[in-house]
């Protein structure tokens, strides 16, 4: 077996696309685990962690650039104002040791449809910029999972870079575990406001063969939020809206019975997270409209 | 002129030593089993059952052989010797001989140059395997017609325990519960592990992790066609044990292929293959039927206990039998029935593991009296001080209690401990949420509860096993003035065993400098460490031995100072190195060591009996009583929980080291909070879905509350210091405790242990039970093997 | 391949090491350095850990060949010129140690914890050490170890 540690962003696509084989690593964090138990002999590695600026993080106008080697240490720091919910979801990530080392490009890599990363940013409408020799082209979110651990990525592919809009509005992340730290979910929600496009994001993970949005319950809520003129005039939505928006959550969800947890309680906490984290974000916006940035981690009375 | 000494030896018993490997450990100098190295060593590997039940129709090793770096491909067939094992009987193949009885059963050895060429090797090995169908469920285990997976049948052990008159016995208020617990495992962080090096006369010497150093010999001398003098064993350093160390894990298949090669072998498991290579604790079931009369006094107990014992006999016999002792729980009821059954079954064996068999059956006692209070209006404290245990009261056994039993004073402990200080429910910390970092609430749907537990524990062995400890303590002046060195087999595995061991001798001997020499089997048997039994036992026999030293230079001070031949005046002791007799100063021990001064003393605890027919005997040595309070908090939307305080009143007659022993509570609370919250092994069809620490959760800084312990010392009499054996006392009531509080905040029954999200979110019910299964017909008390000319190894070996 | 690496402040060169070989490896079966512990080989407890380049990672999930040209810390560099670190000293006197397997890991993460928060609050220590298992002391202890080792650091780590 190979070790590449390529100097630059071409040499490592040029690795790429000699070795097909080839696994790309940077944090270590997922393919050292498979390595360590022998579940895989890739004919190579080929290491990112000497590819200058793949771990940057960046504004654009509107829009954040996240390097594919952008750690969940520094996530959890660098994005609170602009994508809170991922800034939330970093947190939850195993331990400090893991956060220092795990990336956004490890987890869109691996595509578990557990990875930590992916509800936030299906829920903010994200981009994946992946490059090969060829070019580069980008793979919007929704399109990226393909299966259980599987992308839409070609072989001779890598990620360099996440884009997604800046947070225009507030945003949650909330992840159920057996026990208070270090946990695989047993699903996960994200949600995210974006008042500027007047539209409504989710994302569900460890519910579904694939990361998955609630995308019924997001036109609902829109359209409750449109019609009734609650993006410009903000008020209490009530529990009909809150008790129907749950349900519609839930019912995205496409969970299996697995060690982990039950397809029913999957089902029950998702509807019980919905609820929590539309009071959550739209207690923020009534407190502040738009543009608003949900603290990370703090408890708002609501 | 005449001194009178007053001042002791620091470090003695009572004082909170620094432990005497701290610095190594604190380092990373202290070698563990799994840091040893010998070249030219070799690493071995195992091939394990895919299959829970199934025959081996054929194996081919040729293409593992032929792997350049390979040594060595072992099969059943190579094994020069007796080819089974086992703690109670030999019923545990060392290799599988055409048939796997379990997920994870050893089937095939390999010897190689790296691990990864070892691991590589047993992958080239071909089986044809036909799988059979497999006996997963504890109850079918006992149907007519299941599969009989050893050649008495399925029943290991049933014992029968009848106390006053329970057919006749009337009560107002009955109440019924069925009870589950899941499959708890040890988890130690250090896996097994060891290094087996031929040695030149033939013979083999062994460095392991292990916790009774000359049972393994006596399982392992017989496998190799090697007499015990040829198998010398020392204790490698331990990553904590819990149980899981007291079988054979490794230790025949690295001799075997050391022996085979001429090299060192090492083995070393992994996490996944360690999960699937030790015991683990029986998952039981558990009927109880408790009656009462109209004012609240208890009047019978009717316990049907299953426990699943797994594909080999381990030490469930013992574990079962203990189960049955404890089943009513530390209560006085004039009249009680007890019937438990073991079997057999194809899920991993089972066996020891911290507690044995008492934590199941507390779990459901003490679910039982939180049941049995409400029916009768009384508060469920007051319902146990009621009816506590004390010092006098008689055993459902028949056993009279004669040791201390502050079984009230406990309870009371507990509910006087400080509660802790409850947060409003918004605006907290994230961290001080259930789920903290996970951001899952604010404070929606929680409510706080509170629950209490009492339970109790033999220490030492028990049906008249005679599990005695060895000793050899020698005084001697050394570069730096007297030394006293112990040797004892007795292991140390985390406990803080070793660091008591030279707090007694510097008690005893009136010395500073105390050193303990590696544990091996040239040192006399000293039996396990296990059933919280080495303080009291190896502590006996290094306290005895340092008596039987004091004795010596007495009969030395006598013949050289005091001229007249006559006896030194009572009482003779040995203070900060001085020989003191009647208060007064005699000689400096150095003067009295020409010559060392070496002592060998065995210890033994007092006589127990087994179970006559009727289940009466002098079943244990002593007891350890346990009570815990627990208050939770639970999001009751959501169904998770976080633990925010339990207490520890522990039964401890005397604490030696007030540091190690609030370390020991302190662990073994935790297990027990684990075990009521979220450890759980899950086998599905027999196989082992989650063996690894990602699904098999233990408990994280952020699980732990704080542990208030409450010591309560009343001396046993009769045994060294009037102490108690506490290191299981913590894991005995601290489930059912926490439970109990879940139930508080939840309303709901909770009848399973442990506890999950759809438990406590009401999205599952209780377990349901179709009813007790009928009572198996067994020829008597004992494991039914006995009665099948079999013979206990444990036995024989004492 | 070859490997070049800053072990505890002394250069070292391993002749030859497997691309799948992790940095826990190197350092326990190459170098002999076997003070950090191997428990599960998946980031799951801590007891691997390490300082790499600075920072505390899981040794088992750093790929060998990532290491080269780095600086690693374990527990054994710990101490330095000194018998031991604040930190070990804190854990001994704390009854912090049962079996230990866990020790050099929490030591290792301890002792990055308080160089980057000196006075750190329950909570900080208990989300920060949240990586490291301890099956033994149920914890208790290792904190009661933090706040000593706290109070006698002054916030300054000579590593």
């Amino acid at each position: 077996m190979h070790f590449l540690q390529p100097t630059s962003w071409d040499e490592a696509l040029e690795a790429r696309a000699e070795l097909p084989g080839g696994l790309p690593v940077a944090g270590g964090t997922d393919v050292m685990v498979d390595l360590n138990f022998r579940r895989c002999h890739p004919a190579a590695l080929i290491d990112l962690g000497r590819v200058p600026g793949l771990g940057e993080v960046s504004a654009d106008g509107g829009w954040l650039r996240i390097g594919a080697a952008a750690t969940y240490e520094h996530l959890m720091t660098a994005l609170r104002h602009d994508f809170p919910a991922l800034a939330l979801a970093a947190r939850t990530v195993g331990s400090p040791q893991i956060r220092h080392r795990g990336t956004i490009g490890g987890n869109l890599g691996t595509a578990s449809p557990a990875g930590d990363a992916h509800p936030p940013l299906l829920a903010a409408g994200a981009d994946v910029e992946v490059a090969s020799q060829s070019g580069i082209r980008r793979i919007a979110i929704a399109d990226f999972f393909t299966g259980p651990k599987r992308n839409a990525m070609a072989p001779d592919e890598l990620i360099s870079a996440v884009h997604v809009p800046r947070a225009s509005g507030p945003q949650q992340f909330a992840k159920v575990g057996t026990r208070n730290a270090m946990v695989i979910a047993v699903c996960s929600l994200a949600l995210a406001l974006h008042p500027d496009r007047r539209r409504v994001g989710t994302g569900i993970g460890s519910a579904g063969p694939v990361p998955l949005a609630a995308a019924e319950a997001e036109r609902f809520l829109e359209g409750v939020l449109g019609e009734d003129g609650l993006w410009e005039r903000p008020r209490p939505l009530g529990e009909a809206v809150r008790g129907r928006f749950a349900d519609l959550v839930a019912s995205a969800a496409r969970p299996v019975d697995d060690v982990r947890g039950s397809a029913a309680y999957r089902v029950h906490a998702l509807r019980v997270l919905a609820g929590r984290v539309l009071d959550w974000t739209w207690a923020d916006y009534l407190a502040a409209g738009p543009r608003h940035e949900a603290p990370a981690g703090r408890g708002v009375a609501g | 002129m005449v001194t009178t000494v007053t001042e002791r030896a620091r470090g003695g018993v009572g004082e909170s030593v620094v432990r005497v490997d701290a610095v190594a450990k604190a380092t990373g100098t202290f070698e563990y089993a799994s840091d040893l190295r010998a070249e030219p060593m070799l690493w071995g590997a195992v091939l394990r059952s895919p299959h829970p039940h199934a025959l081996i129709r054929h194996i081919d090793v040729s293409a593992a052989a032929a792997l350049p770096g390979v040594r060595a491909v072992l099969l059943a067939a190579d094994v020069p010797g007796k080819r089974t094992f086992g703690l109670n009987f030999d019923d545990q193949p060392v290799l599988a001989e055409g048939i796997v009885r379990y997920h994870g059963e050893p089937v095939a050895l390999v010897a190689a140059e790296t691990p990864a060429i070892a691991h590589e090797a047993t992958k080239l090995i071909t089986v044809g395997w036909e799988p059979l169908a497999a006996v997963t469920d504890m109850e079918d285990a006992l149907r007519p017609g299941a599969p009989q997976l050893h050649d008495f049948g399925n029943v290991l052990r049933h014992v029968h325990i009848i106390h006053g008159d329970p057919d006749s016995a009337e009560a107002d208020v009955w109440v019924d519960g069925y009870y589950e617990t899941g499959m708890q495992d040890q988890a130690a962080l250090g896996p097994e592990a060891g290094l087996a090096i031929p040695a030149p006369d033939g013979g083999i010497e062994l460095f392991v992790a292990s916790q009774w150093l000359h049972v393994d010999r006596e399982q392992i001398a017989p496998c190799l066609n090697l007499p015990a003098d040829k198998v010398r064993i020392t204790l490698a350093g331990i990553g904590g044990a819990f149980g899981a160390r007291e079988d054979i894990h490794m230790q025949i298949h690295a001799c075997l292929l050391a022996l085979r090669t001429g090299r060192p072998v090492k083995m070393s498991f992994g996490r996944e293959e360690s999960f699937l290579g030790h015991v683990h604790r029986h998952p039981s079931r558990i009927w109880l039927r408790h009656g009462a009369t109209r004012d609240g006094r208890l009047v019978t107990v009717d316990a049907r206990l299953l426990f699943d014992g797994g594909a080999y006999t381990s030490s469930s016999p013992a574990v079962l039998g203990n189960a049955g002792t404890f089943a009513a729980g530390p209560y006085e009821v004039p009249n009680v029935r007890i019937e438990g059954t073991l079997v057999f079954t194809n899920n991993p064996p089972c066996g020891a593991m911290r507690g044995f068999g008492a934590p199941q059956v507390c779990f459901a006692h003490e679910a039982q009296m939180d049941k049995l209070a409400a029916a009768l209006h009384v508060d469920p404290v007051e319902l146990r001080l009621r009816h506590a245990l004390r010092t006098g009261s008689v055993l459902p056994t028949g056993q009279v209690l004669t040791g201390a039993a502050p079984v009230r004073e406990l309870i009371e402990r507990c509910v006087r401990a400080p509660m802790p200080s409850l947060q409003p429910a918004r605006g907290r910390d994230q961290l001080d949420y259930p789920g903290t970092t996970g951001n899952v609430t604010r404070g929606e749907g929680i409510r706080v509860g509170i629950g209490y537990a009492v339970g109790f524990k033999n220490t030492a062995f028990s049906e008249g096993f005679d599990d005695a400890a060895t000793a050899r303590v020698t005084l001697s002046r050394g570069a730096d003035g007297v030394v006293a060195e112990i040797r004892t087999a007795a292991v140390e595995m985390g406990q803080g065993l070793t660091t008591v061991l030279t707090q007694i001798a510097r008690t005893e001997l009136g010395v500073g400098q105390v050193v303990l020499r590696t544990a091996d089997t040239s040192m006399g048997n000293a039996g396990s460490t296990s059933a919280s039994r080495q303080s009291m036992m190896a502590g006996g026999a290094v306290q005895m031995a340092c008596h039987q030293i004091r004795d010596r230079l007495a009969e030395r001070a006598r013949g050289r100072f005091t001229g007249n031949g006559q006896p030194l005046p009572d009482p003779v002791e040995l203070r900060d190195g001085a020989l003191v007799a009647g208060g007064e100063w005699v000689a400096d021990v150095t003067d009295l060591l020409d010559e060392p001064a070496a002592e060998t003393a065995v210890y033994h605890h007092r006589p127990t009996t087994g179970f006559d027919d009727a289940g009466q005997g002098d079943i244990h040595v002593t007891f350890t009583f346990a009570a815990h309070r627990a208050v939770v908090e639970v999001d009751t939307e959501l169904g998770i929980a976080r633990v925010l305080q339990v207490v520890a009143a522990i039964d401890a007659g005397k604490v030696l080291n007030p540091l190690g022993f609030e370390g020991q509570i302190e662990g073994g609370t935790a297990q027990g909070l684990g075990f009521a919250l979220m450890e759980e092994l899950l086998t599905e069809n027999g196989v082992v879905r989650n063996p690894s620490f990602t699904d098999y959760l233990i408990p994280t800084f952020l699980d732990m509350p704080p542990v208030l312990t409450e010591a309560v010392e009343e001396p046993d009499p009769g045994v060294p210091y009037g102490l108690k054996g506490i290191g299981e006392a913590p894991t005995i009531s601290s489930t059912a405790a926490v439970v109990a509080a879940l139930r508080d905040a939840t309303g709901r029954e909770l009848n399973r242990a442990p506890v999950t999200p759809d438990d406590l979110a009401g999205l599952r019910p209780p377990r349901p039970t179709a009813g007790p299964p009928p009572v198996p017909d067994v020829p008597g008390q004992w494991p039914v093997a006995y009665y099948h000319q079999q013979v206990s190894t444990q036995q024989q070996l004492m | 391949m070859k490997l070049r690496l800053t072990v505890n402040g002394e250069p070292r060169e391993i002749g030859e090491v497997g691309a799948d070989e992790s940095l826990l490896t190197v350092l326990r079966d190459s170098l002999g350095l076997t003070g950090t512990k191997n428990a599960c080989e998946q980031g799951e407890c801590g007891s691997c850990s390490v300082y790499l380049d600075g920072g505390l990672v899981c040794s088992c999930l750093v790929p060998a060949g990532q290491a080269e040209g780095a600086d690693v810390g374990t527990v054994e560099g710990l101490a330095g010129y000194r018998d031991l670190d604040p930190v070990q000293e804190a854990f001994a006197q704390a009854g912090a140690i049962q079996c230990g397997f866990c020790t050099p890991g929490l030591v290792m993460a301890v002792h990055d914890l308080l160089r980057r928060v000196p006075d750190p609050s329950d909570g900080q220590i208990r989300e920060a050490l949240a990586g490291n298992l301890c099956r033994c002391t149920g914890y208790q202890k290792i904190i009661s170890a933090v706040r000593l080792a706290a109070g006698r650091v002054n916030g300054h780590h000579g590593y």
